[in-house]
């Protein structure tokens, strides 16, 4: 995998992950053009589309598109089953997961991110397995805040 | 739900008392988030940006900062850094929090160091010793966030410091560490494969490892070094056959499953290396031929992930050496991919076919109506895929239909990358590329508005553009020219004439030097060499010499037009005045209201002269019969004089001017109600409306009524359905071991009620034959004899005879039902599926049958079945010499007139070689048909499927037969005929709303008045009527005066026509894109009218 996107169908970035080096002007070019393309393709498409020389694979989960860039000759359901993994795994830490949990907590979602796959590679595909490894190193922490944050998600979509 | 939210929200207090202590250190964060998401523009986000970094820049810097603000601040920067902003000061400090903090404050230093830094940054290098520090902690967690930062951004040259302590990781108790370490290996793989060389071994340890989650992670080596070299790895066969059937057979633990399936990512993976292992490897292949059998087997539930297992399947068994009970059972697997409803299956069926047609080609002809469907389909992801796949069963017979299809698309990407082409270069860049490979296939609109964007544009802005183009241009022409198409040697020759100067450092004799060269090939046509005349004509000041030369050298050709354009060259290079007062530098504003001939009006008006009045206004005042000045074309039986002429709109009476749309309102006002406004048609509502007091507005209503119920209903699926299959039959000849027609099944014979009667008294096409098209039209199409029709030509040399064809449709069945209308519909429901081709061959191929080769006998009998219901003209005979006769028929397709051409042995012996060479002088040449030989009194049929892009008014054909009686003695019969534009043209069923929009789209039009038939009540309908039989045209509507008539040429291009009786004429006003077809439409209608 080249680089995961996640962005809001209002087109703000909520995560990215680059696994090419790439120059930072590169990085924004890239993703504003993937994002307007994205945006642009109707619900009942194919979660499938070629971009310069790479594959975009891409899911919408409620407000949020998961995109990912891989190679030609890689598995593309099998990319969108990882997007799928991923939120599972995100849905499993957080607890029913929303597009508020990433933006407040975006940096679980990165480590989260970082347990499953490493290099742009699957590193360990058993739900279990990386969740514990999370929690391990969340141990140290003293409280979690989700609670809290769940709530303050109303006052935030009243407003 | 709504008393859920009531009671957190009463809850809200509580909490917030409770937990503020915790959350004060994301305060901050929570803070920002929430502040930028009440903000409603970029401009205030920005500056709330620009405080909270110059906050977060103060903080940093401050030496009471604790480790835990850091954290915290570090994150509000990357938050900063993803919405796009600089934050990169905070960097060092992302490293210093990786190197000081605690475990969790180094948890947030790694992945901010690992999202802020490239794998380049020098910043990296103050990293390598926090790394090498924890790799050696005693904490798991600490070892664990070393590996995975290596394993994302590490410095190459600082690979060799981390090595030995990576390495020995593999060895470490936890599996976790040992699949990072496993990870991070990999990765130094990937950016410096010399450095791990050494520990191939230890990769094998870690493919033997007992934890299934170090072992997958050590596949993702081992697929990059079979990749590599997979001759070095094939005695692992054995064992990742063994490891896949443990998966097969649910021996891992169940975390990982995945939606019961399991562990799909390692099955995956292995699936890649076997099918790497076993290519063209056959002992290999057998080793594995059990387990994917299996794998097949397995993968059976409907889930996205049994798919994407089994679409790996299907590769690997495609890939290794094949072994046919697997193909089948892979074949059927791509079947239900292709005919799955689920999109994203269909576009992996698409892709695994695309894969598979290059070992199997015949698998593409079993889903050829799935992959017609998918052509048209409007996700573009689709559409691409299945051009590559229609790219790889590209064949000797299919590639014209292909490559249409494909330049069809090639067309319709760059009008779309117009609007957002990423920079000057890649644009230029792209669009040279379609010039030179879609070249002279391109619709006219490519070019044109590749041209407009260039000249349109700003000047500063655009220069660049500009510049980037003439620069391109050049180096183009530098190297090779004779290939290249005309358009873009005409766009080229543009860009030069009108932006060369833009570019200071080309010398313009450099530029004269290219351009003149080109004037010098043979291949460039005499269009062409006007744009590089005119371009020619812009560039030069000062170089009197070469244009003198050039002027000189031109001055003797052959074509008036260069001849002229020289002349005009010599004069404006030698007189420097002249020159700076016809060409302005900067370009000029035109004046459309011609204000500077006001003087001169006025003193005509004065003097007495009459004001002006437009042409039409002039026809609608004095009715003038305009057709004998038209009508004067010089129709011969030879047809070389008209075709030979290079503007057909002599023809048209004011071409030139296009009518707005106000000056046709107050026509129409007149004495008709309005029903073509200026955005198209206005409904039928508007009928309702209280009549305007006309005396004939009280006759109105019912007529429209009338009309409206006359508007034609969209073609029914079924006759769509057949157009794909034809587009198939097109499309997929070649690949199977059959003909195949066979292929397409049955159904492709049309129902009875697509029949049409024939239609005795017809018009033809051409003055000088047509007593004698009609008289043997009005034989019976069965009973054409060739003596009729070469009889008539005494004066003809024995071995040519010259027949001209007419153009009415007959149908083979005489009895058939008189069902025009269907048969329209069904003919043009196709309409636009293949563009391009100004004369190609779809089909050559031959039938051979044993028939006593008398022609009079009915030779249409022997068309092939899919064939035989096609409409048709009367078979004539073409040429014949004593051993054998050739007759012709045209069939007339939706997508293509069919010529077939049938050539008898009159003889008792077998004629070998047979080969026909059609040629067309002012089409393409069409390539040659073989056939190896003839029975005696046999007759062999093969038809050639012909297109026009460019409407001429008669083509002439030329062919020849060669053929050998006698080994080593070959004969050959020449034979010859004309076509004429009525055969190309088939009617386009539109409705009447879609009718007023193509209207205001086109930009051509020519305006007539022909002759109207008042023979009958009604002389608008008998008129028209006439018009639709002779002419295959489709009336759109009838309202009132005026009716809509729509036609198009086979090559796509429509062509509309609005009549309107104007006292004992109809004016007849005709659209079209392209410019030439509404003169030889009208020119058509004229003859046809005359003849009535």
């Amino acid at each position: 995998m080249q680089f995961m996107l996640l962005f809001s169908r209002q087109g703000k970035l909520r995560l990215q992950k680059w696994y090419v080096p790439l120059s930072d002007k590169e990085k924004k070019k890239i993703t504003r053009e993937l994002v307007q393309t994205v945006l642009a393709r109707k619900p009942k498409m194919c979660s499938f589309l070629e971009w310069r020389d790479l594959k975009i694979v891409y899911k919408r989960y409620a407000s949020l598109y998961f995109c990912c860039a891989i190679e030609d000759q890689d598995n593309e359901l099998i990319t969108l089953e990882i997007i799928h993994r991923y939120v599972e795994l995100l849905d499993k830490y957080f607890g029913s997961v929303c597009e508020l949990d990433i933006i407040f907590n975006f940096e679980k979602a990165y480590f989260i991110l970082d347990e499953f796959l490493l290099g742009g590679e699957a590193q360990e595909t058993s739900k279990k397995n990386v969740l514990k490894a999370i929690e391990q190193a969340d141990l140290l922490q003293e409280v979690r805040h989700m609670c809290f944050l769940k709530i303050c998600r109303i006052s935030v979509l009243t407003q | 739900m709504s008393d859920v939210v009531e009671k957190t929200l009463t809850a809200l207090p509580g909490l917030f008392e409770s937990q503020t202590g915790a959350a004060k250190i994301t305060n901050r964060l929570r803070q920002l988030i929430k502040s930028i998401t009440e903000l409603t523009s970029k401009h205030e986000e920005e500056n709330l940006i620009k405080r909270e970094l110059s906050a977060i820049k103060e903080q940093v810097s401050s030496p009471n900062t604790t480790m835990k603000q850091m954290r915290e601040i570090m994150v509000r920067a990357m938050y900063c850094e993803m919405l796009g902003y600089d934050a990169s000061f905070t960097y060092i400090h992302a490293i210093k929090l990786a190197q000081q903090g605690g475990v969790l404050e180094k948890r947030v230093g790694y992945l901010a160091v690992s999202l802020f830094l490239n794998e380049g940054h020098e910043l990296l290098l103050l990293l390598v010793n926090t790394v090498l520090k924890d790799l050696q902690s005693t904490n798991l967690i600490e070892v664990c966030m070393a590996l995975t930062v290596v394993a994302q951004v590490f410095p190459k040259d600082m690979i060799p410091a981390v090595l030995p302590l990576v390495e020995d990781k593999l060895s470490h108790p936890k599996e976790i560490i040992r699949r990072k370490a496993v990870l991070a290996l990999y990765k130094f793989y990937l950016i410096a494969p010399n450095q791990v060389q050494h520990i191939h071994a230890k990769f094998c340890k870690a493919l033997s490892d007992k934890d299934p989650g170090v072992m997958a992670s050590s596949l993702h080596i081992y697929l990059q070094l079979i990749r590599e070299s997979p001759d070095s790895y094939k005695d692992l066969t054995g064992s990742f056959v063994t490891i896949l059937k443990q998966v097969l057979g649910g021996k891992l633990p169940v975390d990982f499953n995945y939606h019961s399936v399991p562990a799909p990512w390692l099955q995956i993976q292995l699936l890649r290396i076997l099918s790497l292992l076993g290519k063209e490897d056959q002992s290999t292949s057998e080793l594995m031929y059990e387990v994917l059998d299996e794998s097949l087997r397995r993968a059976e539930m409907n889930h996205n992930i049994t798919y994407a297992i089994l679409y790996e399947c299907v590769k690997a068994v495609y890939t290794i050496h094949p072994k046919a009970e697997l193909l089948e059972k892979a074949a059927r697997c791509i079947g239900n991919f292709v005919l799955s409803p689920k999109i994203n299956l269909k576009y992996l069926g698409l892709k695994a076919l695309t894969y598979v047609v290059q070992h199997d080609a015949k698998l593409a002809l079993q889903h050829q109506m799935t992959i017609i469907e998918c052509l048209d389909h409007s996700d573009f992801t689709i559409k691409r895929e299945t051009l590559e796949l229609l790219f790889r069963i590209t064949n000797a017979q299919n590639v014209t239909v292909i490559v249409e299809k494909m330049l069809d698309f090639l067309c319709y990407v760059p009008i779309k990358t117009l609007t957002f082409a990423p920079d000057n270069s890649w644009f230029i860049q792209t669009m040279n590329d379609v010039f030179s490979i879609g070249g002279d296939l391109l619709q006219q609109d490519v070019p044109n508005n590749f041209l407009r964007l260039l000249a349109e544009g700003k000047p500063e802005e655009d220069d660049q553009l500009r510049l980037y183009a003439v620069e391109s241009y050049l180096t183009v022409l530098k190297g090779h020219t004779s290939h290249l198409p005309q358009c873009f040697l005409q766009v080229m020759s543009w860009v030069l004439g009108e932006y060369a100067h833009l570019q200071e450092s080309v010398d313009r004799r450099e530029v004269i030097r290219l351009l003149t060269q080109l004037l010098d090939q043979r291949s460039v046509s005499s269009e062409t060499r006007v744009w590089i005349l005119s371009a020619l004509t812009k560039i030069p000041e000062g170089q009197t010499d070469l244009i003198l030369d050039l002027a000189e050298s031109l001055s003797s050709s052959q074509d008036t037009v260069l001849r002229q354009q020289a002349q005009e060259l010599r004069h404006l290079s030698q007189d420097s005045q002249l020159r700076e007062w016809v060409l302005v530098e900067n370009s000029c504003a035109v004046d459309s209201s011609l204000s500077f001939l006001d003087g001169f009006v006025s003193e005509a008006l004065a003097a007495g002269a009459a004001p002006y009045k437009p042409p039409h206004q002039r026809q609608e005042e004095l009715s003038l019969n305009l057709e004998p000045y038209s009508f004067s074309l010089p129709v011969s039986l030879s047809s070389c004089s008209i075709t030979d002429r290079q503007s057909p709109t002599l023809l048209s009476v004011s071409s030139g001017l296009s009518g707005n749309s106000a000056e046709l309102s107050t026509l129409i006002l007149e004495g008709v109600k309005r029903v073509w406004g200026k955005d198209g048609y206005l409904p039928q509502k508007e009928a309702t409306a209280p009549p305007v007091d006309e005396p004939s507005a009280a006759v109105q209503p019912a007529s429209q009524q009338e009309a409206a119920e006359r508007i034609e209903p969209r073609p029914e699926p079924s006759t769509q359905n057949q157009d794909k299959q034809q587009l198939a039959s097109s499309l997929f000849v070649g690949l199977g071991v059959g003909s195949s027609v066979s292929l397409l099944g049955k159904s492709e014979a049309p129902p009875p009620r697509f029949r049409k009667k024939p239609r005795p008294h017809e018009s033809s096409s051409s003055s000088g034959t047509s007593k004698r098209s009609s008289d043997s039209s009005s034989h019976s199409s069965r009973n054409t004899t060739d003596s009729f029709l070469y009889g008539s030509f005494p004066e003809e040399e024995p071995a040519t005879s010259i027949s001209t064809f007419d153009h009415t449709p007959k149908s083979t069945t005489a009895n058939g039902l008189s069902q025009n209308k269907d048969t329209k519909e069904d003919r043009h429901a196709n309409t636009s599926q293949i563009l391009g081709g100004d004369m190609v061959i779809v089909r050559p191929s031959t039938i051979q049958d044993k028939h006593p080769p008398s022609v009079s006998s009915d030779l249409t009998a022997l068309l092939p079945a899919d064939l035989k219901d096609l409409p048709h003209s009367d078979v004539i005979s073409l040429t014949s010499d004593p051993s054998l006769s050739l007759s012709s028929c045209r069939l007339f397709r939706d997508e293509a007139l069919l010529l077939v051409i049938f050539i008898s042995n009159c003889t008792e012996t077998v004629i070998k070689d047979v080969a026909v060479q059609l040629t067309c002088e002012e089409l393409k040449v069409c390539t040659g048909n073989v056939m190896d030989c003839l029975e005696a009194r046999s007759t062999s049929v093969c038809h050639y499927a012909l297109l026009m892009d460019d409407p001429h008014t008669n083509v002439s054909l030329t062919g020849t037969v060669s053929y050998q009686t006698q080994p080593g003695h070959t004969n050959t019969l020449p034979f010859s005929g004309t076509l004429s534009t009525a055969d190309f043209i088939r009617p386009l069923v539109v409705t009447t709303e879609e009718y007023g929009k193509l209207w205001l789209s086109l930009s051509h039009d020519v305006k007539q008045n022909l002759k109207l038939l008042t023979d009958a009540g009604d002389p608008l309908r008998t008129t028209l009527n006439a018009l639709k039989d002779a002419l295959q045209l489709h009336v759109v509507d009838i309202i009132g005066s005026e009716g809509i008539v729509a036609c198009r040429l086979l090559s796509g291009a429509p062509c509309l026509l609005h009549c309107r009786v104007n006292g004992a004429a109809l004016a007849m006003w005709l659209r079209s894109p392209h410019p030439a077809l509404p003169d030889f439409i009208l020119y058509h209608c004229q003859r046809a009218l005359a003849h009535h």
